[in-house]
Formats: C-alpha cells, structure tokens, sequence
C-alpha cells in the first residue's frame, strides 16, 4: 500500500498509457510527463507568490494581501486575472521579434531543466547520464533571454538591467558550478538520479546527505548564496533594482509578457531550489530512517518549498547590494572559497575513513572562512556598509 | 566574524514573522473600509466654503472677491459674481458668489486659497472620500456641495474654528462700536441743530468691512 503511495504518479502514468496502442506508448507517456511538469510548476508558483506576499507582510508586522477570498488565498488568482487583462505594449522603436521571443525564451529554458530532476523514486522525466551538465546549460541560457529583453526593449533601464544581470549571472555561475563539483567528485557521476542514491542511505537513522559533512556544508552554503544570485532574488536583485533603474531588464514589459517573467524567475527558483535539493539534501530521500513510508515525491517538494521559504525569509531581511560589493564577493569571497572546498573534498576522498578526516577537514573549512572573511572585512570588501557621499 | 549581522538580521525578521501572529499590537495596519483612524484635527484634504446659521446660501461668508481663483496655483477655482448683493455678518450689501465651483481631480490641497482669504471664507475639510463613478461632472463640486456650517467647520478643525470666531466676533464689536460711535456723534449733531447729518453717519461704519472691494 505503501509502496503503492510512493509510485501513485508512476503508476498512474502506466495504467493511462495502457489503453493507447503501444506504439504510441512511449510518446504519451513523454507528453503526459510534460504536461504534469508544465502545469505542476505554475501551480506551486501561485502557491509560493502567496507565501511570499504573506511571509513578507508578516517580517514587516503587515497582514499582507488578504481581501480576496479567505485570507487573500485567492491573490494570485486575482493577480493573473489581472495581468492577462492588461493591453500589451510593445515599444514603438523596440525590435518587436525579439522582445516578443526574450520572454518565451526563459520559460523555456527554466522549464527545460526539470526535464532531468529526479521528483521521486523513478520519477525522473529523462535520466540522462551528464543531467547535472543538461541542467547547468538550461540555467545558463535564461542569461540569453534576459539579455534579450534589455537588448530589445531599446531602453536605457532595460539596457542597464540586462547589463547587470549578465555581469552578475556570469559571475555566480562559476561559483555555482564550483560549489555543485565536489558532489560530482563524491559520487562519480554527473547523473542527478545517482547522486540522489548515493545519498540515500542511512547509518545510526540519520542520513548520508552530503550537508552533513564539512565539505558539504561549505558547498551547500556557497550554493545557496549562488543560487540566489542566479535566480535574482534579493539581496542580489540589481538587475531589476525597482529602486534604481525601474524594473531592469522587464522594464518595458507589460501583460501576459511580464507575467512569463514573473513565472520565469519563479520556477527558475524552484529548478535551482530543486538541484540544491537533490545535490545537499538527498532529493527525495527521507530526513530519518523511520521515515521512509512517507512518499518519495512528498520529501522532495517539501524541502523544495522549505528552500522557497528560506529564500523569502532572506528577501524579507537583507537589503540589496551595491554592484561593487556584489562582484567583490563573488569573485574574492566565494570563489576562493569553493575552491578551498574542492581542495578539502578531495583531502577527505583520498583520507579513508574516520574521525581523523573529519577534524582536517572541519578546521580547513572553518579555518579558510574565518581567514578570508577577515581579510576582506579588513581591506573593506565585505562586511558592514559605509557610505561617503559627494561633498 | 563575516556573516554574523546576517544571521542577526535573519534573527530579527523570524522574530517579527513569528511575533505578528501572538501579539496585535505589533501589527498597526488599520483595515480600511471596515475600521477606521480616529479623525486627526491636523488633516487638511480639500477645501469648503464656510456659511453661517441654517441658510447655506444665506449664509456664505464669500464674497466673490475672487482672491483664491487668481492665487490656486493649479486654478481649480471658478467663481461668477452676482448681480445683485446680500448682507454679510455685519449686516453691510455685499456681492456673493452665483457659481463657485472647484475641481476635485485639478485640487492640489496647497491650502492657499485658505491663507489669502480675507474673509475666513474657505477652509479646510477632513473629508477624504472624493471617489466618485462620473469623472467630469462628478468631479467638479458646486458652491452647494462645497458649502458646509460653521458647526461642522467647528466639529472637524475645532482649534481653528474658536480662533477664526474669536477674530470674526471682535470684527464685529469693532464694527459695532464704531457704528455706535458714529451714531451718537450724529444724533449729538442733530441735537445740537446741524442739518446735514446723515451721510456722515453712514461713511465709518463702511471701513472696517470695506477691505474685499
């Protein structure tokens, strides 16, 4: 019965596709998959913009929305209504093609990762060999459509959006692929479905999540702050500083065009929430061993929506960076750390088991956060912010 | 050590998160429609005409003397002279306004038409709910719908009410006293036997009052 629950989807999918003629099987069963994707993520996005506006309100002692239906769970319902009624402008000089394409673009693209994202116990649309490779070139190519956007909008805040959003997106990639690296080093494979196995198994009822090991947690920290830097959520949302240059790259965006972007950023959220998940936290697997009955699929979307969480509690605390001191700490900060920890991860393969192994490697990561942390506090790189405005 | 004003922000935005559900009052939102502020005598929306005793029209301090139609920055004020003239608060014929009208969506609520106001005239009013479904004409109050008593002048700014009708009534005494005044000397003069008495009389009593012509 158990074991049923686990499988319901895959089940499901089977008993469907059973009554198409077999030559048919395989490709219903693809768009069926898709079309559960598809519709599952914008679902989940109305839920988590909800959270959000909720959470948010709540940080800063508000109610948040709560007029339309029971507690304003219907804002988001309201909120489509009303960007699929509003007239979409495009600007008279824009390049029409482009601006048109830029938002089709990232939702593709976002989309296209969770082609690879095992959601459950042998609920993995593709299982490619190289997913966590698939999956970083999907993430990569969301910088494209945004560039588009500000490219064709031919406006200056657009531009100055889409310019940022690059430099910073380049940036944090690199530190994200560098975090996510000692987890291929571990497992020995770049297969997101073999990663998430390596993971489940249990010793004493807790988990072998790679979290809970030195090199782990390092990785899983730099990760974190490079996703959201990849994502643009605050305190890394320069590129649509409402502040400074209106709305960034989707400055000239109205409609259903600005809620493809909305929707993109949001599921960008759940596919880089979702890796994180399945490379840190054991994807599906249980927290503890006795929980084990608990479905697969319920694990994996909770952690999921425990990172959204997270990610709004921080949006909801830290205000934004200035440029300079987003580059300085990527590039002497978070870089140099990820590299440190690639060092650490492979002193703890070639270490063998043991106490030994987890003290060394403990006070190098301890050791190098405090040190450079320091160092950069010093020279003024990092740490509180000082302002010194023209005379 | 790096990172511990993060931690202590993200201490700080849970214990608010967790805080606004136990206790009320750390949540001051008021919800609009169903609750309401108490009415702050320091509010200043959009500008009423003052009348005095029950007869709105009666009653309108204005004088049509058009100051604040030339002085609103955004001229949002239309004023047309009457023909004819009614007694002001001192009893002395003035001219009123026939149309008084001012736009509500051109309104920038300066004030200033309050403060170069001669006559304590146009004042101040509380009142914020202006919506309205017909954008021109529903927009666009006439003298009727802008002439408001006294007594609601004195319910919502009830400071300045008291100051205005300190000022008004010692106006008044002035006026009195010099009419008075002009009166005795007259009646002195006819007494005494001079003929030509009564247009004297008449002359100090209009001063005081004259300042809108």
């Amino acid at each position: 019965m158990l074991e049923k629950a686990d499988q319901i989807f895959v089940l499901l999918l089977h008993w469907l596709v059973s009554f198409l003629p077999s030559n048919w099987q395989h490709v219903a069963s693809v768009v069926l998959c898709v079309a559960t994707i598809v519709l599952l993520y914008p679902a989940l996005f109305a839920i988590a913009v909800l959270l959000e506006r909720k959470g948010l309100g709540r940080m800063q002692n508000r109610y948040g929305p709560n007029r339309a239906g029971p507690f304003g769970i219907l804002q988001p319902v309201a909120d489509g209504i009303k960007s699929l009624t509003k007239e979409d402008i495009v600007p008279f000089r824009a390049d029409a093609l482009v601006h048109f394409m830029a938002p089709l673009v990232l939702v593709v693209a976002v989309f296209m990762g969770f082609a690879v994202m095992p959601m459950g116990r042998n609920m993995v649309l593709v299982d490619l060999d190289a997913s966590l490779l698939f999956f970083f070139a999907m993430g990569a190519s969301t910088e494209l459509s945004i560039f588009m956007a500000g490219w064709s909008s031919r406006n200056k805040y657009s531009l100055l959006g889409a310019m940022r959003a690059v430099a910073q997106m380049i940036s944090y990639e690199v530190p994200l692929l560098l975090s996510s690296v000692v987890i291929v080093m571990m497992t020995g494979s770049l297969s997101l479905v073999k990663i998430v196995e390596a993971q489940n198994h249990y010793s004493w009822g807790l988990p072998h999540w790679y979290v809970f090991t030195p090199w782990g947690l390092a990785g899983f920290v730099m990760f974190v702050i490079a996703s959201m830097a990849e994502t643009n959520r605050s305190p890394f949302d320069l590129p649509e500083g409402e502040s400074e240059i209106v709305a960034g790259y989707f400055t000239e965006y109205s409609g259903f065009k600005f809620a493809l972007f909305f929707l993109g950023e949001y599921v960008g959220m759940f596919g880089i929430a979702g890796l994180g998940t399945t490379l840190f936290l054991g994807g599906w697997s249980a927290p503890f061993a006795f929980l084990g009955w608990v479905p697969s699929w319920i694990w994996f979307f909770a952690k999921v929506m425990a990172w959204i969480c997270f990610f709004i509690w921080v949006r909801g605390t830290m205000p934004r960076l200035r440029q300079d001191q987003l580059m300085n700490f990527a590039w002497k900060f978070v870089l140099p750390m990820t590299l440190v920890n690639l060092m650490v991860a492979a002193l703890w393969r070639f270490m063998g088991e043991g106490l030994l192994r987890w003290a060394v490697c403990s006070v190098i990561v301890v050791v190098a956060y405090a040190a450079m942390g320091r160092v950069e506090m010093r020279r003024g790189h990092l740490g509180p912010r000082s302002y010194r405005y023209a005379e | 050590m790096l990172g511990e004003g993060l931690l202590k922000g993200l201490a700080e935005t849970a214990r608010n998160f967790a805080g606004s559900y136990v206790s009320k009052e750390r949540l001051t939102t008021v919800q609009y429609p169903e609750e309401r502020v108490a009415p702050i005598e320091a509010a200043r929306v959009f500008p009423f005409l003052v009348y005095d005793g029950a007869d709105w029209e009666a009653g309108l301090r204005c004088v049509a003397c058009q100051i604040c139609e030339k002085e609103c920055p955004p001229k949002c004020i239309y004023i047309e002279k009457s023909k004819d003239k009614k007694p002001d608060y001192v009893g002395k014929p003035q001219i009123y306004p026939a149309r008084f009208d001012i736009d509500v969506s051109v309104c920038m609520s300066c004030q200033i038409c309050v403060e170069v106001c001669p006559f304590e005239a146009i004042k101040m009013d509380t009142e914020f709910e202006l919506a309205t479904q017909d954008r021109f004409g529903g927009l666009l109050h006439d003298r009727k719908q802008l002439a408001k008593s006294n007594e609601y002048f004195h319910a919502i700014h009830p400071t300045e009410a008291a100051e205005v009708d300190a000022r008004l009534d010692e106006e008044k005494a002035k006026v009195e006293a010099k009419a008075k005044a002009a009166a005795e000397a007259a009646a002195a003069k006819a007494a005494a036997g001079a003929a030509p008495a009564a247009p004297p009389a008449a002359k100090p009593a209009e001063k005081p009052a004259g300042g809108g012509e």
